[in-house]
């Protein structure tokens, strides 16, 4: 057994598991702000039903996303001393920012925002609830800080092997970030949007008609919807900013064998790399030219030019592929919803029941968008730095392949039950409605609605 | 050894790191207590118990994120031979972490009569977490051995680190709950708190006979002498919350918080002592925290973060304790 490979899979397990909660949480955060503020100015307690509905998926998802994350942390150690061996001079204090600026922050507030609103003052609970958000944003910021660095890495120099910072502003804002930022942001505000109008759906399809599910309904949509379009023009020029500065990774995209130009929209294919071709190719002539070049005739820089040197490119491809397909559904189904239920005021069930399963889309494009990113990179961990194979640790592949299953059997308990009680939550809001139950039932988390203290 | 940055720095993370993973072992320790106490109670304690940690469990368990990142970004070598070397241990007690922690939100989420299973989740969680914590501490105290002896005296370590854990949570509950649990909770403290000792004792008498290094570090003239101190004050601590057992809980409830204050002392002193017969090693006997240092310039950009930050945090650590103050049984989830 392959101690690199399995650790390769493990860490592909651990960072797709990992990331499905933050992308929830890292907006959700922001959303029950919104209700929250919405409830300060109208004191209408249906925004607050809406906030102690949402908190708790943001508690769950926010748990789960913590207890992976710590989990990650020793993943670099454990199966990963290389990196930070050779780079940690840069990595270290980047994550040491995370966990000083962003983790104890949202860690100790979280405490108040869940628990404290009988507590404090509702002013102190919408700090809390601003600075958690605040707290799981200022994380991402770090993270994918660190994370740009490793595909477009700046501002240092090598030392014997070693990586040294140069300029600290160069490493933090290293060419792909501002883009790899603004992307990851919004498709956490898709993921958050698209979970909060599937799970109000959810509770419209079963009969729930309360003022608190049309509110988070229509937040859901308005967010999806507005959000959608704005995320197709910065994953386009982030895509410019891939081309720019790692070619090969958008060859791998767009399967283009050869460095030419007026180079088509390859629309469907299976790449086959023994023979560098495409088979069942379906293509629109000069489109992909045009997409990054802005003309039919531009030379777009093939996967000939890296040979030996460029990622495997069947995942990829494929990976691109599938987030671009929920990016449209997301357009077309939101904007829909949006026509419907902002115009004709009315919501059609087949509109309800297409945003259910849409509640999900997020989880997948995310995915989707991690696997095109980060399995383009390869072979390199840090581009033109430190290859991949290069950082393992000198653990067995028997170990590995222990911790590997135990990981793999419990992230696929904890990822059905997680959405299991989420359909569960939902069943229960929509019993329960706009009802005010008995302010003497003191043990069921966050129901009740509470009027604000002065 | 001349006073500059490249000296200073280190040696500055290593205390860090050090207070740190102590206040992770207080303040985990009590959360990880309440879980393996779990064991022992009654369906009706749970709640009072959970919701006596609640509001806290998070913000303690990322002491541990934050004693690690340091071992991560200040001494990135040997963050990779400790953990490398610790493969098996880590991996348990990431998978205690992530039940115990996932375990005490689903419980109160889940329908009712799925309730007990995640109890029961979080007790194995919780356990599992010491153990493996307990079975680490074990083995990087006799310098990262591997062998049938070094993993028997890292079984026992594991068994006394739960333990001692376990009376965590009791002084804990001690201060947080009332009437029966915190009865219950003053008999557990005494079972608890002869492991606790014996675990203390065991960790003592290897350490120095594991390295020869060690073993003259403390008996030594002039040091046994200014270090004497240290064991004596120890044992004199848990003599005191021995006998203090007898009295618990007092009348109008007074002094509650005070095993849960001795405790953390003699967890304190314990530490201390293991920092002493460690320093200036971070791989014991073998990397320096010098060797195993991060770049000069590196370890500066954080430290000016860390000046800034750790007040602030520590600042509003304790706002969010006052904030969940009282007991337990006042506490409502709204």
């Amino acid at each position: 057994m392959d101690p690199l490979l399995l650790s390769r899979i493990q860490f592909a397990a651990n960072i797709s598991f990992h990331i499905l909660f933050p992308a929830i949480t890292i907006s959700l955060g922001w959303v029950l702000l919104y209700f929250k503020l919405q409830y300060n100015r109208t004191g209408e307690h249906a925004w607050m039903r809406a906030y102690f509905t949402f908190v708790k998926v943001f508690a769950l998802s926010f748990a789960l996303g913590v207890v992976s994350g710590v989990t990650m942390s020793f993943q670099f150690g454990t199966n990963w001393p290389g990196f930070m061996e050779k780079v940690g001079n840069i990595a270290g204090p980047l994550l040491a920012y995370e966990v000083l600026t962003a983790f104890f922050l949202e860690a100790v507030f979280l405490g108040i925002m869940l628990f404290g609103f009988r507590r404090v003052s509702n002013r102190v609970h919408t700090l809390a609830t601003f600075l958690v958000a605040f707290g799981t944003t200022m994380s991402a910021f770090w993270i994918l800080a660190l994370n740009s660095w490793m595909h477009t890495p700046a501002g240092f120099e090598m030392r014997d092997g070693v990586a040294y910072p140069t300029s600290w502003f160069e490493i933090v804002f290293n060419p792909s970030f501002p883009w790899r930022l603004v992307h990851m942001l919004l498709a956490s505000g898709l993921t958050a949007a698209f979970l909060v109008a599937g799970f109000s759906a959810l509770r419209y399809v079963l009969g729930d008609r309360s003022a608190s599910m049309w509110k988070a309904l229509k937040t859901g949509v308005a967010l999806g919807a507005i959000l959608i379009p704005l995320q197709i023009f910065a994953g386009d020029q982030h895509g410019l900013n891939t081309l720019e500065h790692q070619p090969a990774k958008v060859a791998a995209m767009e399967a283009n064998w050869e460095t030419r130009g007026n180079v088509p929209l390859v629309l469907f294919a299976i790449p086959d790399e023994e023979a560098r071709e495409n088979r069942f190719e379906i293509a629109v002539p000069n489109v992909a030219s045009i997409i990054l070049k802005h003309s039919p005739s531009g030379v777009v820089p093939g996967l000939n030019d890296f040979e030996g040197e460029h990622p495997p490119v069947a995942p990829v491809f494929y990976a691109f592929r599938i987030m671009v397909g929920v990016g449209i559904a997301m357009l077309v189904i939101s904007w829909v919803a949006a026509f419907y239920l902002f115009r004709r005021k009315v919501l059609p069930n087949w509109v309800a029941y297409s945003l259910v399963p849409m509640g999900l889309s997020g989880w997948v494009a995310v995915l989707a968008g991690w696997y095109v990113t980060e399995i383009g990179r390869q072979p390199w961990l840090v581009t033109g730095v430190l290859r991949t194979g290069e950082a393992v640790g000198p653990v067995t592949g028997g170990q590995v392949a222990l911790s590997l299953a135990g990981y793999l059997a419990l992230y696929a308990v904890l990822l059905f039950v997680y959405l299991g009680v989420l359909v569960y939550m939902a069943v229960k809001a929509s019993k329960e409605g706009d009802e005010e139950p008995d302010p003497a039932v003191k043990d069921r988390p966050l129901d009740q609605p509470v009027e604000a203290e002065a | 050894m001349s006073i500059d940055w490249p000296t200073l720095l280190p040696l500055v993370f290593a205390g860090l790191m050090g207070v740190a993973i102590l206040l992770y072992v207080i303040l985990d320790g009590f959360d990880l207590g309440i879980g393996i106490l779990f064991a022992a109670a009654d369906t009706d304690d749970k709640d009072t118990m959970i919701a006596s940690i609640g509001p806290f469990w998070d913000a303690n368990e990322t002491w541990l994120v934050l004693a690690v990142g340091l071992l991560l970004v200040a001494f990135p070598i040997a963050h990779g031979v400790i953990l490398t070397a610790l493969y098996l241990p880590v991996f348990l007690l990431l998978v205690g972490l992530i039940l115990r922690g996932v375990a005490f939100d689903f419980r109160a989420k889940v329908p009712i009569h799925r309730k007990h299973r995640w109890d029961r989740m979080f007790f194995i969680g919780s356990l599992l977490a010491a153990l493996a914590q307990g079975y680490m501490l074990g083995i990087y105290v006799l310098g990262l051995q591997q062998g049938i002896a070094a993993m028997l005296f890292a079984a026992l370590v594991a068994l006394c680190l739960a333990a001692a854990y376990a009376a965590m949570g009791s002084a804990w509950l001690i201060y947080k709950a009332e009437g029966d649990l915190q009865q219950k909770a003053v008999f557990w403290l005494r079972r608890t708190l002869v492991f606790t000792a014996a675990g203390m004792a065991a960790v003592s008498a290897a350490t120095p006979l594991a390295s020869p290094r060690i073993f003259e570090k403390w008996f030594t003239l002039p040091e046994i002498v200014w270090l004497a101190p240290l064991p004596i004050a120890a044992l004199g601590l848990f003599l005191w919350l021995w006998r203090m057992c007898v009295h618990l809980p007092g009348h109008e409830d007074e002094h509650s918080l005070k095993p849960f204050i001795v405790l953390s002392a003699i967890f304190a002193l314990g530490f201390g002592g293991l920092a002493y017969s460690f320093y200036p090693y971070v791989v014991p006997d073998r990397m320096t925290i010098w060797e195993a240092a991060a770049a000069t310039e590196s370890l500066a950009v954080i430290l000016i973060g860390t000046a800034f930050v750790l007040p602030i945090i520590l600042g509003y650590t304790v706002y969010a304790y006052r904030v969940f103050g009282g007991k337990a049984g006042d506490l409502t989830y709204d």
